[in-house]
């Protein structure tokens, strides 16, 4: 069944790994990566309930196998950038497409397993304690592996069908884990506004899929990036494809207009809100483009409408984030707000600016998730009105946090300022600043606005940043009862996380080796390329914007809750972004409810009433035509039969007088006839 | 002899025998009145032999088969009525209606005993007593 | 021993189940055990037969040279030319197979599900001899055989509805015999305008010859768009294509749980294989000048069918819509007229019959246990009443709409991708609007199935319900529906199952008209 194996291996000239095995490599087992934790699916669904631990080990193992395997295939493409592997199984035989179950490997996706098995250990070792006790314990560690799996498909995929696969999967799980607590009715209806609104998306994704395919005869990442540099698949078929395609980022990624199920994608246990609704699925958006990268480089309109989608979300969401009390909602935004950002790195020709940005933020969105949880499971509150002064009760909590805020912040040296300062420089030169080192696709003008909303999103982040933290961790206490620190199941992930968090930043920073730099893994092989760069004038400004967000925000909220929380009295603003811009109402009022109740009432009416009229109709009429037709044949035609045998019994009955049983009548009547006879006879 | 006096004679006696058979009531009466006809009848048969100088003497020959048969069937007949005395305790023919349409008789007694007319009753009546 | 089987194989088939229909019938009515248990053994008989079939069939066709395989070709109407020719290929052996894999699964279920009001005899007697009809239809090859086949399975199923059905029983079976027997009037007209149409001499009903002088442009021009709209009205009814779809929501309504399995997951079948087997091989040429009015119904269907199940309150009526939209995405590959469509279309067939199927069998379950299928009685919380039984539905519901990895997405996505690039002639603007809105579909069919689990399996227990003891799912029902849940699953993951087995018929049936 396996067709090819190619197992190239292209820039690594003398290899030489130390991973060798019998004359196999490490990449030739990842395929391995998501095996595991699809097999510790099954195992959990149908065994975990007899298990002691419910199951949890299994899927622990599992996952931390596929980190050992991933860590393996990662060294690989550490120690020889440029290197890929494809392998393949055809699922389907018809036509030209083949449909294959391939892999490919390089070192974008093997930088992605280790990020998925990373994060998907640590949140499943953390959900051990944070769901404990929880009636459906065994089911949600089920959903997490699965939900492993389909990530992990996604990334592994050399293909796009395949990659939906994993793509869908994701969504399902997503979807079952949002709803997690289901009993309350807000909670699935989150989970079915999140399932719709990425499915939405992938009706872009999968016509995106049609159009390349149809390009490029293939559904293969290679072939159709081949095509599409080789001028074979038609420039217009690479722009409606990639714009298309990116519909599907849009919804997963939760960019404008698709983003607002994110934030109510918090409905479900904190834990799956750090893997799948942080780190992992919603930037798998940005893994699928950065996979198709060197299409969408030859597609400016499709880096232009990115760019302005990015730009019109990041600002977007940071507003919104400034007047939320619910901590996960703060950084659901958040989120949005930093994926925009990877986006815009990706519009501006900073595919490896973007990924670096998804790497780290994985790593302290995660860690601020997990955190919150901790918060939360401590104080069994969401709002932050209900917090205030838990550094004095959770010390660990406070401490990973706190680099968690500083890293989201934008504050040197840690992870997150790398890789925004990254972006924003790409931005700055696609804007026609400086001297690019490349030609970007991307309009000047779509680089400013990508440029200035970065700029105006730094300095949002960095004082919603403040805000959250100042309202959780300072002041004094405002909620019920005494917060208690979590247990190690909990903290110990959050001190895991925080040393990427931390230093993460520096392995994509100019001070890192250039040959083993970020930039050199993730690049596509014979994509131009350049070392990390620091502009003085733009890591100035970023750092400069950052550190006034913190100063403002320490001066409102240094002391905790201030009386007057300046960000809920705006007037109109502040509604404004407490209503979301108002889009949540504008889809609810004009697109869901229209569909479900009136659309739908109406076709069922049409159905009931028009279309099944002719059939209802006709039945009707066949049965009144023979009605009309029974009555003539009983009165008319039955009529004439039953008439003659009526004649016939009654003259019958009237014969019957004359045999009376008197012979001598008898023989009277014989006498007369004979005698009428003779008569007549006579007469003649 | 004119053959006009033995026919006249037989048209008699056949006329008796005929009245005998459709007015007596007494069973042996009726079949003696039978024997009168067939005597009739013998008188014309032998008539006309003679009168018609027939060589084969058909007439005659006729006549006594039709003595023998008649002998045949009063011996039949009065078996018949004395059987049918012993069975009813009469012979009065008038009682003997067993060969009619019972069912119209009782039919015709009960519409009677109602006063209603039989023809105007038609098929519903039929389906009533049923 | 191999010749016997290759002549006899698929008369057997056939033969096995009429047999059994008639053991049945002439077991008295009272021995209720050993109806059930001959009902199950005779299944069981026909699909070991037909899992032969599968094994037997020489998938590379590297020793034989006809299209089809365990042909048998015998006289039968001398005087008409019409004859016993049966055969199958890679369009037919899946559902012959699917046929066969239902009946067993619904005999099985019958074991212990008796509906109203009892009888098991009379309605497993009718089961077999739907079985009958079904496996007959799909392995003729000749138009009169066919036909007969095809009416057969009108009565048990008449039957079925009309004695063991809901409470407009009478209403929904009279409408779903008269509206198929409506379309058959027309399908019967066409078959014997194709017998008179061949050339002197050459009169015949057979498909195999038909399909050759089609091929050559026999029935091209006026004679063939008639022809074919009379083959149109047939077979459109039985899928059903909207708008002639409206018995399908009162038949499925009011049918018993195997009445519906099999009505969905079989008899709808007729029509998309009558499009593949007859249509489109004999009047190419018609086929092509229909496929955008096909195309275009199909989409119409698929949406509205979606909006239709938005506004339903009964389970039943609800899926039997369902089924309207996911027929509508077969159809849309077979009016692609491409070898990807058409695969895509028999692919949807199959992962039709057995979700859909799974569906009914445990909507059937539900109203066993709660007596109403309203699903606002119901009322949510079935997670919490009968656990297993509420994750079958969601399972089987997901794998309804559509998602990767389960049996329902390949032939959606596959008759999508084929509708953007249709075979050359068609209008590939009206395809590809037609594929945005066969695609917009799929997030309104997520949208109803996903609101029908939250209502009906979240949230929490009404009061009503409360005190009620319902049993989770028992062995026997478990054992009935475990072959369709591990199709799902492989199906949905290895496709090239299906793929495999159809993909060279459907290139030898798009070579001999000349497409693809």
């Amino acid at each position: 069944m396996i067709e090819t194996s190619l197992s190239t291996v292209l820039a690594a000239e003398e290899v030489s790994t130390p991973f060798q095995l019998a004359g196999t490599t490490w990449p030739d087992f990842a395929w391995l990566i998501p095996v595991f934790p699809f097999v510790a699916f099954f195992v959990i669904l149908f065994f975990g309930k007899r298990m002691r631990t419910s199951g949890t080990v299994v899927g622990i193992v599992a996952i931390a196998a596929s980190l050992v395997v991933s860590l393996g295939v990662f060294s690989q493409a550490y120690l020889h950038p440029g290197f890929v592997e494809e392998k393949k199984v055809i699922l389907t035989p018809f036509g030209d497409g083949r449909l294959t179950l391939g892999m490919k490997v390089d070192g974008l996706a093997a930088l992605m397993f280790v990020i998925v098995c990373l994060v998907s250990l640590l949140v499943q070792v953390y959900s051990t304690s944070y769901m404990d006790g929880d009636s459906r314990y065994t089911f949600f560690f089920a959903m997490l592996s699965l939900f492993t799996t389909g990530m992990l498909i996604v990334t592994i995929a050399d293909n796009l069908m395949l990659m939906l696969v994993g793509w869908e999967i994701m969504g399902v799980c997503s979807y079952f884990l949002i709803g997690h607590f289901w009993e309350e009715t807000p909670n699935s209806n989150a989970a079915i506004k999140a399932f719709l609104t990425t499915r939405v998306g992938d009706v872009g994704f999968m016509i995106g899929i049609f159009i390349l395919f149809w390009g490029a005869q293939s559904f293969e990442f290679s072939t159709i990036i081949e095509r599409a540099e080789s001028g074979e698949m038609p420039r217009n078929l690479v722009v409606a494809g990639t714009v298309a395609i990116f519909f599907g980022a849009v919804g997963k990624s939760a960019q404008f207009p698709l983003h607002t199920w994110l934030p109510d994608a918090m409905a479900g246990p904190t834990p799956v809100s750090a893997l799948i609704h942080a780190a992992t699925m919603v930037a798998s958006g940005i893994y699928m483009v950065a996979r198709l990268y060197p299409v969408f480089e030859l597609s400016g309109p499709a880096l232009n409408l990115i760019g302005v989608l990015a730009a019109i979300t990041m600002t977007m969401a940071a507003l919104i984030a400034l007047v939320q009390d619910d901590i996960k909602k703060v950084l659901a935004y958040s989120t949005v707000s930093q994926l925009a950002y990877m986006t815009a790195g990706l519009a501006v020709g900073g595919y490896t600016a973007g990924f670096f940005h998804l790497l780290t933020h994985a790593a302290f969105k995660g860690l601020l998730f997990l955190g919150a949880g901790s918060v939360i499971h401590a104080v069994h509150s969401n709002n932050m009105s209900e917090m205030g002064g838990l550094r004095r009760y959770l010390p660990r909590t406070h401490a990973t946090y706190l680099v968690g805020c500083i890293a989201l912040a934008g504050i040197p040296p840690l992870a997150g300022f790398w890789s925004k300062d990254e972006v924003i420089l790409d931005a700055y030169w696609a804007a026609g600043f400086g001297h690019p080192h490349e030609d970007v696709a991307t309009s000047p003008i779509v680089g400013k606005m990508v440029f200035a909303s970065a700029v105006v999103t730094a300095v949002l982040t960095a004082f919603y940043v403040t805000r959250m933290y100042c309202l959780t961790w300072l002041g004094t206490y405002r909620g019920k009862g005494t917060p208690h620190e979590s247990s190690a199941a909990m903290t110990v992930p959050l001190m895991v996380l925080t040393v990427p968090a931390a230093v993460l930043g520096f392995w994509g920073s100019p001070l890192w080796p250039d040959a083993h730099n970020i930039k050199r893994v993730v690049a596509f092989a014979g994509q131009p390329y350049h070392a990390p760069e620091l502009l003085p004038i733009v890591a100035g400004t970023s750092v400069a914007l950052a550190v006034l967000g913190v100063v403002v925000g320490f001066a409102i909220y240094g002391k905790g809750l201030p009386r007057r929380d300046p960000t809920l009295h705006m007037g109109l603003v502040t509604k404004t972004l407490q209503r979301k811009f108002f889009l949540d109402d504008l889809y609810l009022h004009a697109i869901v409810r229209p569909t479900r109740s009136t659309i739908a009432a109406g076709s069922y009416w049409l159905n009931q009433h028009v279309f099944d009229a002719p059939p209802n109709l006709a039945g009707k009429g066949a049965v009144l035509a023979g009605r009309a037709a029974y009555a003539v044949d009983r009165n008319v035609i039955d009529g004439t039969v039953n008439g003659s045998g009526r004649t016939a019994s009654f003259t019958g009955r009237a014969l019957a007088l004359v045999q009376n049983g008197n012979v001598q009548a008898y023989a009277t009547g014989m006498f007369v006839g004979v005698l009428a006879l003779a008569v007549a006879f006579a007469a003649r | 002899m004119h053959l006009v006096y033995p026919t006249v004679l037989a048209a008699l006696l056949f006329a008796i025998g005929v009245y005998g058979v459709l007015a007596r009531r007494n069973a042996v009466l009726v079949l003696m009145s039978i024997e009168i006809m067939l005597n009739a009848v013998n008188i014309n048969l032998i008539a006309f032999n003679a009168w018609l100088q027939d060589t084969l003497l058909a007439g005659q020959i006729f006549g006594l088969f039709v003595i023998a048969v008649a002998a045949a069937e009063v011996g039949v007949g009065l078996a018949i009525v004395l059987l049918i005395y012993r069975t009813n305790e009469t012979v009065d023919i008038d009682s003997l209606t067993e060969l009619g349409d019972a069912q119209g008789a009782q039919r015709d007694a009960q519409l009677a005993q109602r006063g209603v007319d039989r023809s105007a009753a038609g098929a519903g009546a039929e389906a009533q007593v049923r | 021993m191999d010749e016997f089987w290759h002549d006899w194989a698929l008369t057997l088939s056939v033969l096995v189940p009429l047999l059994g229909a008639v053991v049945i019938a002439v077991t008295p009515a009272v021995q209720e055990r050993a109806v059930k248990g001959l009902a199950v053994g005779f299944s069981l008989a026909t699909f070991l037969v037909t899992l032969g079939l599968l094994v037997g069939y020489d998938y590379d066709f590297a020793t034989t040279s006809s299209a089809y395989q365990f042909e048998v070709d015998y006289q039968w109407i001398d005087a008409i030319n019409s004859r016993y020719h049966v055969g199958i290929d890679g369009i037919s052996l899946p559902l012959i197979v699917l046929s066969a894999l239902l009946t067993f699964l619904c005999a099985i279920y019958s074991l212990k599900t008796i509906p109203n009001p009892g009888k098991p005899k009379a309605l497993l007697s009718l089961m077999m001899l739907l079985e009958v009809g079904m496996i007959g239809a799909f392995i003729s090859l000749d138009l009169l055989l066919f036909f007969i086949f095809f009416e057969v399975v009108l009565v048990p199923m008449f039957f079925m509805i009309a004695i063991w059905g809901g409470p407009n029983r009478s209403y929904a079976s009279i409408k779903f015999f008269l509206y198929t027997l409506f379309g058959s009037a027309f399908l019967l007209l066409s078959f014997l305008a194709l017998y008179f149409k061949a050339p002197d001499g050459q009169e015949t009903f057979d498909m195999v010859k038909l399909a050759e002088l089609g091929g050559a442009g026999a029935f091209a021009g006026d004679f063939g768009l008639i022809c074919f709209a009379g083959l149109f009205l047939g077979f459109a009814v039985k899928v059903p294509m909207w708008p002639l779809h409206t018995w399908l929501p009162d038949a499925h309504t009011e049918a018993p749980t195997i009445g519906s399995v099999l009505l969905a997951g079989i008899l709808l079948k007729f029509g998309t294989y009558g499009f593949v087997r007859i249509g489109i091989p004999i009047l190419p040429e018609a086929a092509m000048d229909y496929a955008p009015w096909i195309g275009v119904l199909a989409v119409i269907a698929i949406i509205y069918g979606s909006l239709c199940c938005l506004a339903q309150k009964e389970m039943k009526r609800m899926i039997a819509f369902s089924s309207v939209g996911h027929m509508g995405f077969v159809m849309l590959g077979i009016a692609t007229m491409t070898p990807t469509g058409i695969n895509a279309a028999l692919f949807g067939n199959i992962s039709h019959g057995v979700v859909t199927g799974m569906l009914f069998f445990i909507v059937g379950s539900i109203k066993d246990r709660y007596h109403t299928g309203e699903i606002a009685e119901i009322g949510g919380g079935m997670m919490v009443k009968t656990p297993y039984l509420a994750s079958l539905l969601t399972f089987t519901a997901i794998a309804s709409l559509g998602l990767p990895g389960l049996a329902g997405f390949w032939g959606e996505v596959f008759s999508l991708l084929a509708a953007f690039e249709p075979a050359d002639g068609l209008n590939v603007t009206l395809f590809r609007t037609l594929m945005v809105f066969g695609a917009i579909g799929t997030v309104l069919t997520a949208g109803y199935f996903l609101w029908l689990l939250q209502r009906v399996n979240l949230g929490v227990v009404p009061d009503r319900w409360k005190s009620e003891r319902f049993s989770d799912v028992m062995g026997l029902e478990l054992a009935a529906w475990s072959p369709l849940l591990v199709l799902i699953l492989a199906l949905g993951i290895y496709p090239k199952f299906i793929f495999g087995i159809t993909d060279g018929a459907v290139q030898n049936l798009m070579a001999s008209i000349g497409v693809g």
